[in-house]
């Protein structure tokens, strides 16, 4: 695209970071190859990618918590080899990783302190704890405990650890991924700020209308090579999205004249205590699901929303068997394996380790969820044949790629992996489907598979149910849309209604009816 | 130059049946050595542990009389194992299976019992057996007690429970005061398989065990359980099968093999209950399962092996005045190279050399 641009936007000024020809092999693979990018101080700069473009390599490498096969880093002109993270921040560089590291069972003051190298008084780190909290819009309480923090509140401890060391460079990674709309918000004033205060900014992400709002510069990689740098503000989300996937990608549609019929899933009134010390206790939660339904269920991760999978599935019981009803027949008490003989089948958000036992084969794992009603079992004994044959069967609908018949489940790539699992499931021609997070961490190729087969088995009349963190994703499938909080449901919204506003309002906490005589007062 | 373990993308069947032999004959060089300080020629030793047992009738046959309650006992172990239940009390409920069944013999000694004792016994051993397993299984599930601490120290006491017995009350009268009950009446007694020879019906029931175990693992979706529920346990949920249950099973199962090895060593070679009646056979077991690659028929050849080192000790230790404590070396030795040579089926060597020139290694 429009290759040349920025350094015709920063004339004359030296970049704070850059890397030269950096490369970053693992064994045969080539994670990063020859990538070049500048960095320039005042700047937000977007990394764009897929999964697997190299994007968490490349920071790695310039976080210094991997060591780059080839190439250098130059850190304001001068090149430099960074021993490990602790070197990358005392010259400078942060960084805020997706997934926190922090202690639920300490404060917010001791996990920040820490994080830091511990040459101040706790009292005196506190108070700066407070300062930097409050200069940034950042509010934090230095003395709870972790656990009762939620995601946003979490994720902005490790931002105040990060600007406490008063770095000139701050990597981002996707860290809007775990927030509410309205967060996500608050968070670009905090980095606006930064930007304006001269710092720079690196900012994965693969979410494209927040990049075009929010960054200056985008570098897009794909399959570990950078395909372009470019501004944003003047490309569209398509041409950004089709130099990330290097095409076009199919958009899915809904079969038309779909019609519901019966309730297929019922919840009545589920309530639940958590089975660990920080699970969520589900809170009074009741839906209903018709056939040919798909009804989305969105909220922050850690609202209850594995709890709720695990109540649904039957992987945890309810004493009372009347909270959870499969095709009209009361399920609370029966196990996954009685549930799927009355026609639900479920899909979990972990693919590796729940949704299949990844150092078994493919047809090992048809048959982990194949067993109970699939015909793979005969007086206890297996059917080979027939466990190979949903193989092959998921491997020509839904175009899994591998590199033999019937590998390891393991060795499969994420994208190709969940195509077999949602394919496995589809395959046993379910009354109910149940899918956590069906696309996560998924290539936008095997996403838009995915989502085409959720509405083509809703319309075949099946009830679906799925729960995601990704807005856009329920926007382009699900018919109604309810939120989680707390272990709370919402009443679900038609899909026309939800609109991101009111659908970030319910994931913060918020009752909808509340906040919308509130304005309503006010206009 | 840098010497890294990288992990492979799939498991290595090839290695999986190389990794064995690998640490076979890293044992043997180890051996080599270790004669070698305790002053022995190691050629010879190697010789009298080796080849020697392998050149005679009666010492084949011996082999396979020990390898019978080794190879019974590691099946069972080896459920237990891929299940992730770690059952490490088998010589307990090898005692008490034995126990258990010469209450039969003891009482109808010298009675005119029909054909129905031998029989009766082997059943009451694997109750025995599995009943003695049941203990740290039940403890595990219900209490969460780790069942490689309860299953051991149960050894103990099956251990004092069976002395107590042969120097109280099922002491033979006319033993001179020694701590053994009388001999067993014939049809309290494992019946040879050759006339005058050492070899037994319990060798036939080990082969019956083994290949029952690989019909098990291989074709039905019990054994398909057992196998999930240790690779992948939160999977495992997921598919429907019960964890807790499977601990149950698998501990009962293997006890009741571990019983039934112990009345059959009992009511066969040695023809009474006695203190000392196992050299240790319910650990060695552990060895020989982890040899076998939990895996039947690998179990059966890996309890050949550790019978064939049983019975080499005993043979160096006539010829060549070789301790032997130091079979148990050399049966620990091999466990721990067994041990670190499964991680190659998982992981490889990788020379890797700066300025990029990447070289496999093999491995």
């Amino acid at each position: 695209m429009s290759d040349a641009m920025p350094n015709s936007l920063h004339t004359g000024e030296r970049p704070l970071l850059q890397t030269i020809g950096l490369t970053k092999r693992y064994g045969d693979f080539l994670a990063n190859a020859s990538i070049d990018i500048d960095i320039f101080p005042r700047e937000i700069h977007a990394l764009l990618g897929e999964n697997g473009a190299g994007k968490s390599t490349l920071v790695k490498a310039i976080y210094g918590l991997i060591q780059p096969s080839a190439g250098e880093i130059r850190w304001q002109g001068e090149r430099i080899v960074l021993s490990g993270p602790s070197e990358a921040r005392a010259r400078g560089i942060g960084m805020v990783f997706q997934h926190f590291s922090l202690f639920e069972n300490l404060t917010v003051a001791e996990n920040v302190a820490l994080g830091l190298d511990g040459k101040e008084s706790f009292k005196d780190m506190s108070a700066r704890l407070e300062q930097v909290s409050k200069t940034y819009g950042l509010p934090l309480d230095p003395k709870r405990e972790v656990w009762q923090l939620s995601v946003g509140e979490r994720q902005r401890i490790e931002i105040v650890r990060a600007l406490m060391q008063d770095p000139k460079f701050l990597i981002l990674d996707e860290p809007t991924a775990v927030l509410t709309p309205q967060e996500a918000d608050q968070l670009f004033i905090v980095l606006e700020r930064l930007k304006a205060e001269g710092r720079a900014v690196l900012y994965i992400s693969h979410k494209l209308e927040e990049v075009k709002r929010l960054c200056d510069t985008a570098t897009i990689l794909r399959g570990g090579r950078k395909v372009a740098t470019c501004n944003p503000r003047q490309e569209t989300a398509a041409s950004l999205a089709r130099m990330m996937v290097g095409g076009e990608i199919k958009e899915v549609k809904a079969a038309a004249g779909r019609q519901t019929t019966v309730p297929r899933l019922v919840v009545n009134d589920l309530t639940l205590a958590p089975d660990e010390p920080h699970g969520v206790r589900l809170d009074h939660i009741s839906l209903e699901l018709k056939g040919g339904e798909i009804l989305g269920i969105a909220g922050v991760a850690g609202n209850g929303q594995d709890e709720l999978f695990a109540a649904l599935s039957g992987e945890r019981l309810s004493k009372d068997p009347g909270t959870v009803v499969i095709e009209g027949i009361a399920a609370g008490h029966l196990s996954i394996t009685q549930r799927r003989k009355l026609g639900a089948a479920f899909v979990p958000e972990e693919r590796l380790g729940h949704g299949t036992a990844p150092r078994m084969r493919l047809s090992e794992n048809a048959l982990l969820t194949g067993h109970a009603a699939s015909g793979m079992v005969r007086h206890g004994f297996i059917d080979t044949a027939a466990t190979l044959k949903t193989v092959d069967k998921a491997t020509e609908t839904f175009d899994v790629r591998k590199a033999k018949r019937d590998p390891e489940a393991a060795s499969l790539s994420g994208g190709n992996l969940q195509k077999f699992i949602v394919g496995r499931e589809i395959l046993r021609n379910p009354a109910v489907l149940v899918v956590s997070q069906p696309t996560w961490g998924v290539d936008a190729g095997a996403a838009a598979v995915i989502r085409q087969a959720l509405l083509d088995l809703a319309a075949s009349g099946a009830a679906v149910l799925v729960t995601s963190q990704d807005l856009d994703e329920l926007a382009e499938i699900a018919d109604r849309i309810a939120v989680m909080f707390h272990g709370r449901l919402s009443a679900p919204l038609a899909a026309g209604e939800a609109t991101r506003e009111r659908l970030g309002l319910l994931m913060g906490g918020s009752s909808l009816d509340q906040r919308e005589v509130a304005h309503a007062a006010r206009a | 130059m840098q010497l890294v373990l990288e992990k492979r993308a799939e498991r290595s069947n090839a290695i999986a049946l190389v990794s064995p032999l690998i640490a076979i004959g890293l044992t043997i060089v180890t051996m080599t050595i270790l004669f070698a300080i305790l002053g022995k020629n190691p050629l010879l030793a190697l010789q009298a542990y080796f080849i020697a047992p392998l050149t005679d009738g009666y010492s084949l046959q011996e082999i396979a009389v020990k390898a019978t309650p080794l190879v019974m006992i590691a099946i069972g172990l080896s459920l237990c194992y891929l299940a992730n239940a770690w059952n490490i009390g088998a010589e307990g409920q090898f005692l008490i299976g034995a126990v258990a069944g010469s209450w039969i013999a003891v009482k109808t000694q010298g009675t005119d019992a029909g054909a129905w004792v031998l029989p009766a016994m082997l059943l009451l051993g694997a109750i025995g057996g599995a009943l003695y397993a049941l203990i740290p299984a039940i403890c595990k599930v219900k209490f969460g007690a780790s069942e490689i601490l309860t299953s051991l120290m149960l050894v103990y006491v099956a251990d004092l429970f069976l002395d107590y017995l042969v120097r109280g009350p099922w002491r033979d009268p006319h033993g001179f005061n020694f701590p053994t009950t009388a001999e067993f009446d014939p049809v309290a007694t494992v019946p040879v398989l050759i006339e005058g020879g050492r070899l037994h019906l319990g060798s036939i029931i080990a082969l019956l065990v083994v290949a029952a175990a690989a019909v098990l693992l291989g074709r039905t979706i019990k054994g398909f359980e057992i196998r999930v529920v240790g690779a992948a346990p939160r999977a495992a949920r997921f598919g429907g099968f019960n964890a807790n249950q499977l601990i149950i099973l698998t501990f009962a199962v293997s006890g009741a093999l571990a019983g039934l090895a112990g009345i059959i060593e009992v009511a066969g070679p040695i023809g009474h209950l006695q203190p000392g009646i196992s050299p240790g056979y319910g650990f060695t077991a552990i060895i020989v399962a982890f040899l076998g690659r939990l895996n039947p028929i690998g179990i059966l050849i890996a309890g050949l092996f550790l019978a064939l080192t049983f019975i080499g000790g005993e043979q160096a230790q006539i010829a060549m005045k070789i301790p032997l404590d130091v079979t148990k070396v050399f049966q620990g030795i091999l466990l721990f190279y067994v041990l670190a040579c499964d991680s190659l089926i998982l992981y490889r060597f990788r020379l890797v050399f700066p300025n990029r020139q990447v070289t496999r290694g093999t491995g």
